[in-house]
């Protein structure tokens, strides 16, 4: 497949959010190269859970879970554009973001789960 | 392989009924504010679901075989991570298709010389595409959900039954507004054509989508893949 730059497209880049500060954007390869990363590693995360010898290791589910936040991160990064956008709605998302995250920890330990899990680890 | 830049942001001005004080498109702003809001309703959820994970007194369960005392009956592992993982799929092909339907709208002015820029930059196709996938994963959650009331697990049934449903129910209910969002766009993309003019209404649109698809990448993993 090939794409062709054009002029009317790059000028369309320039001044974003009306500052007058130029952004760089995703480009059609960006988003094909993103969706390919995140197929792979949907794929890993299938196999790990199949592979008995990862299941019984205590790093089953921190490895879950890394790759879990890095799809969450690179689908808002590029597919919501938040790395390209203005800061205000990085700080709108973000934001409830922690605070989600904060109160599901909160309530783990509060109920006894992340601490019979940590002390199951140590 | 060159690429053609994608604009990603509307650019407000001085005449624009949308603009606020911050220079920025209040519709924006306000899908922003909304999906932050999401976030704490699907971090609720989740909670409730991880709390209760591990704490049913009676089968079926998510990752274990359970027998029934009283009937003798042999219950499998509820779920089915093949099913789960082609949904898983096909919603993250469906954010492509979402993001390519954006770009399409954006560089609408553009002049298509080859045919696969002709592809691209159809927006009714990408749209549809979109829309097609989302009720694709809705028929997986429906064939899900009827297979487990089949084999015994309801809403009622237990604490994993009560907190999966309210989840991952919650989560299609989210799709499904979704696909009708898509849908509308298409209808009208289709009677007068979508344009750069148009492109926070289908940007706004892309990002509740996005949120949709991201809910369901940590509820991939917390659910279904740690046991």
């Amino acid at each position: 497949m090939t794409h062709s730059t054009h002029p009317a497209a790059d000028a369309a880049v320039a001044d974003h959010h009306g500052a007058g500060i130029e952004h760089a954007h995703p480009t059609w390869s960006t988003y094909w190269k993103v969706a390919t990363i995140l197929t792979l590693i949907t794929a890993v995360e299938v196999w790990v859970y199949y592979v008995p010898a990862i299941v019984q290791s205590r790093w089953f589910v921190p490895v879950l879970l890394i790759m879990s936040a890095v799809k969450f991160a690179i689908v808002v990064l590029f597919y919501m554009h938040l790395k390209y956008d203005h800061r205000l709605f990085r700080v709108l998302f973000t934001g409830p973001l922690i605070i989600a995250m904060t109160t599901i920890v909160a309530l783990m330990f509060l109920f006894g789960k992340l601490a019979a899990r940590v002390g199951a680890v140590g | 392989m060159t690429s053609v830049p994608l604009t990603a942001g509307h650019v407000p001005d001085a005449h624009d009924p949308h603009a606020t004080s911050t220079g920025l498109d209040n519709k924006k702003i306000a899908i922003w504010a909304f999906i932050g809001s999401e976030c704490m309703l699907f971090a609720s959820l989740i909670s409730t679901y991880l709390i209760y994970k591990g704490r049913s007194k009676v089968g079926p369960f998510p990752h274990e075989t359970w027998t029934d005392p009283s009937t003798g009956h042999k219950f499998g592992a509820i779920l089915n991570i093949p099913v789960t993982s082609a949904s898983t799929f096909v919603l993250l092909m469906s954010s492509l298709a979402m993001v390519l339907a954006l770009a399409a709208v954006q560089n609408k002015n553009i002049p298509k010389r080859t045919t696969s820029e002709r592809i691209l930059g159809s927006s009714q196709l990408w749209l549809l595409a979109t829309a097609a996938l989302g009720i694709t994963f809705l028929g997986f959650q429906a064939y899900e959900f009827t297979s487990f009331v089949h084999e015994g697990l309801s809403i009622r049934t237990n604490l994993f039954g009560s907190s999966f449903f309210t989840l991952t129910g919650f989560h299609g209910a989210h799709v499904t507004a979704g696909v009708i969002w898509l849908l509308t766009l298409f209808a009208i993309d289709r009677k007068r054509g979508l344009g750069p003019r148009d492109e926070v209404n289908v940007d706004i649109a892309a990002l509740y989508w996005h949120f949709v698809d991201v809910v369901w990448i940590a509820i991939f993993t917390l659910v279904y893949l740690i046991k």
